[in-house]
């Protein structure tokens, strides 16, 4: 099993025709023929999409996400919509009832996340991201941008706060020869939809998952939840081997570093404490990134 | 995005939050004439700098037992002295770090007569994901301070963001500043100002520190800092105009030209990088091997050669670099862009100090090739751990 999505997941992207929706619904359709079903534009309803790279590859475009998941059944969406109008696309994607809602757009207001939030809150949607590099199975369907080419079937959940390191964990894990159930990035905005517990929660119940990396960085305090959380978990008996690694040692109090949500503000959210939390909690800290899969297999090997 | 704190106050009178009179000088020139147009006979001279800890600053051009950065003044010739004393000097305060900040802008305020200070702030609270009220009936001392000795004194109170501030959250503010009388009447009316103020212009941070009951009962905005969401001000024309491009770092300037997301920082091994974790990973692990890093640079997913030439600029023109390391992991980041820029920018600028190149990813052959006929002196690198330990290797070989 994986979690979240598989082959059988239909997806609609909104902002298919800008440049970046282009060039990933290419390589996601390249990707063990992830089911891309549908565009979304306001304005152009009714045209449709033709891959560059493969002719014969083409999606029609519909003018609101509710005609594209009425008529194609999608279960999933994925947004390359830029900052400005990123969160009324989210909000958009809510209200036609979109279960999976996957957001890879980087730099959205953090006002429009707390607008966002509010209304995630009182509906049925799962939100990914926004700011994140989106999900991927092995073999079965990716959504987002991450590279294909680094994954490999088999064991290990993966969930990370940076988009670049949960490429690290994944290339590792496949020359480890464990190989991944799913990789989820959630993202590196401060206000977003799927957190570390829900990822975590999905891979303890998946029997295929056996091991988990847990990637975290500076800023917020979601690592020490997620961290008591499985503390809690592993009372009722609910335990994985898992290795992690905590990105943002060396960055200084008060800067900002690249993601929005990276940030040591009034003295909490440094590094130090999330790996004390982590390592309570039973995950296994590496001390340096090129060392996740390695880690890893020490875990697994007791 | 910082701005002053007499910006601040402006941006929170438009919304009609009580804060005193003031006027912004630039010269000690202007001391007299500011001074003059306020009511007296107190006034307060507070240098405007992005960084707290002003009061208890001290300049590094005065004598030791001089006064810090925030003064009372008596009279105009206080006012006039005081000025020409501060400004031009560098104020080191708890915030600046050991170079500390010239004072180019001062801010001649009407004094207070203080009874009680207060702390307010707003901020997004991560873990619930909306707005919340941090207050505290300990203002005027080191937040942070407080949060550690005495926490039971810090009251948080998220605001749902579809009702706004309600009767009912004001008053848990007023109860949690022990506030009656007229200074309720008055912080009733703030609270919600200081929301939509916040909400309205996309803030990150907004704190009063402290927020006071003056003598007659009223409150007033003593001190304010606030910060704005950078993703928000392409909507804020009016704050990006607030910029005040002397309290920022030149690199960090000609970075933010290019949409480049870079940190200055006081190591000696200069990093370039995709994705702001990778990013801060590399930073970690050049500590690991026992070299710190000169800065925090990633040029993102999305860069093109011109991008990652103008980031390979900026980090080489920093005279504290005594080594580079480039840590790629393409994803949608194609290698051979992030040759070809490493390539134009070293044609154009040289190359002093050592390189060392770690690629992986999309069009990773490709890039290894473009470098590897380069005729450049590039220290190829296998993996993260490899990189780090070539490139801190060779620094010290050079020194």
């Amino acid at each position: 099993m994986s979690i979240l999505v598989n082959k059988d997941t239909k997806i609609i992207v909104q902002g298919l025709t800008g440049k970046t929706g282009t060039f990933h619904t290419e390589q996601a359709l390249q990707y063990y023929g992830t089911q891309m079903v549908a565009g979304v534009h306001p304005k152009k309803g009714g045209e449709s999409w033709t891959s560059g790279v493969d002719a014969s590859a083409s999606l029609p475009i519909f003018a609101t996400v509710g005609e594209a998941k009425e008529a194609t059944g999608a279960d999933a969406s994925v947004i390359y919509v830029p900052p400005a109008g990123a969160g009324a696309a989210i909000i958009e994607a809510i209200d036609a009832e979109v279960p999976f809602i996957v957001c890879i757009t980087e730099g959205i207001p953090v006002a429009d996340m707390v607008k966002v939030k509010a209304k995630l809150e009182k509906s049925k949607s799962r939100l990914l991201g926004p700011n994140c590099p989106g999900i991927l199975t092995p073999e079965e369907c990716k959504i987002g941008i991450m590279p294909g080419s680094i994954f490999k079937k088999g064991s290990v959940g993966v969930v990370s706060r940076s988009g670049t390191l949960t490429y690290e964990a994944v290339f590792q894990t496949s020359n480890a020869g464990l190989g991944q159930t799913t990789a989820v990035g959630i993202g590196g905005d401060p206000v977003k939809g799927t957190e570390f517990i829900d990822v975590l929660e999905m891979f303890l119940a998946d029997d295929e998952t056996q091991s988990i990396i847990m990637i975290g960085e500076i800023g917020g305090a979601a690592e020490e939840e997620a961290a008591q959380f499985l503390i809690d978990e592993a009372k009722k008996g609910r335990k994985k081997p898992m290795a992690g690694f905590i990105a943002g040692r060396t960055a200084p109090k008060g800067r900002t570093m690249g993601h929005a949500g990276a940030v040591i503000s009034g003295g909490k959210g440094g590094a130090e404490d999330k790996i004390a939390a982590m390592e309570a909690a039973g995950i296994k800290v590496s001390p340096s990134p090129a060392k996740l899969g390695e880690t890893l297999l020490e875990v697994l090997k007791g | 995005m910082n701005i002053h704190e007499y910006q601040a106050k402006a941006v929170l009178k438009e919304y009609g939050a009580p804060v005193a009179e003031g006027v912004a000088i630039f010269s000690a020139d202007e001391a007299e004439a500011a001074a003059k147009s306020l009511p007296g006979p107190l006034w307060v001279v507070k240098s405007q700098i992005h960084a707290g800890g002003r009061g208890k600053g001290k300049f590094k051009e005065l004598p030791a037992d001089a006064k810090g950065g925030v003064r009372l003044a008596f009279s105009l010739e206080d006012v006039i002295k005081n000025a020409k004393e501060m400004l031009g000097n560098t104020l080191v305060t708890a915030q600046t770090g050991d170079a500390g900040k010239v004072v180019n802008r001062l801010y001649i305020e009407d004094g207070a007569d203080i009874e009680r200070e207060l702390y307010l702030s707003i901020l997004v609270d991560r873990s619930v994901g909306r707005p919340a009220f941090v207050v505290s009936t300990e203002g005027g001392m080191d937040i942070e301070a407080v949060a550690e000795h005495t926490p039971e004194k810090i009251v948080t109170l998220p605001i749902d963001p579809e009702t706004g501030v309600t009767e009912a959250d004001a008053g848990n503010l007023c109860d949690a500043l022990k506030l009656e009388g007229e200074a309720r009447a008055d912080a009733m009316k703030l609270f919600p100002i200081l929301y939509k103020a916040f909400m309205e212009k996309d803030m990150s941070l907004l704190e009063i520190n402290p927020l006071i009951v003056m003598k007659d009962g009223r409150v007033r905005v003593l001190d304010a800092k606030v910060s704005f969401d950078g993703n928000a001000l392409f909507r804020h024309p009016e704050i990006v105009a607030l910029r005040d491009e002397t309290e920022e770092d030149a690199k960090e300037i000609e970075a933010s030209k290019w949409d480049l997301a870079y940190v200055a920082l006081d190591g000696n091994i200069g990093c370039m990088v995709n994705g702001a974790g990778l990013a801060m990973a590399t930073m970690d692990i050049i500590k690991l091997y026992g070299k710190e890093p000169a800065n925090f640079c990633d040029v993102g997913g999305g860069a093109g050669k011109e991008k990652v030439a103008a980031a390979f600029k900026i980090i080489t023109a920093d005279p504290k670099v005594e080594g580079i390391l480039v840590n790629i992991f393409g994803g949608i980041m194609k290698c051979d862009v992030i040759a070809e820029g490493v390539l134009a920018a070293v044609t154009e600028v040289g190359l002093k100090v050592p390189l060392v190149v770690r690629l992986e990813g999309t069009n990773v052959e490709l890039g290894k090739k473009i470098i590897a006929e380069s005729g450049l002196n590039v220290i190829a690198a296998d993996d993260l751990d490899d990189a780090a330990q070539k490139i801190v290797a060779a620094v010290k070989g050079a020194a």
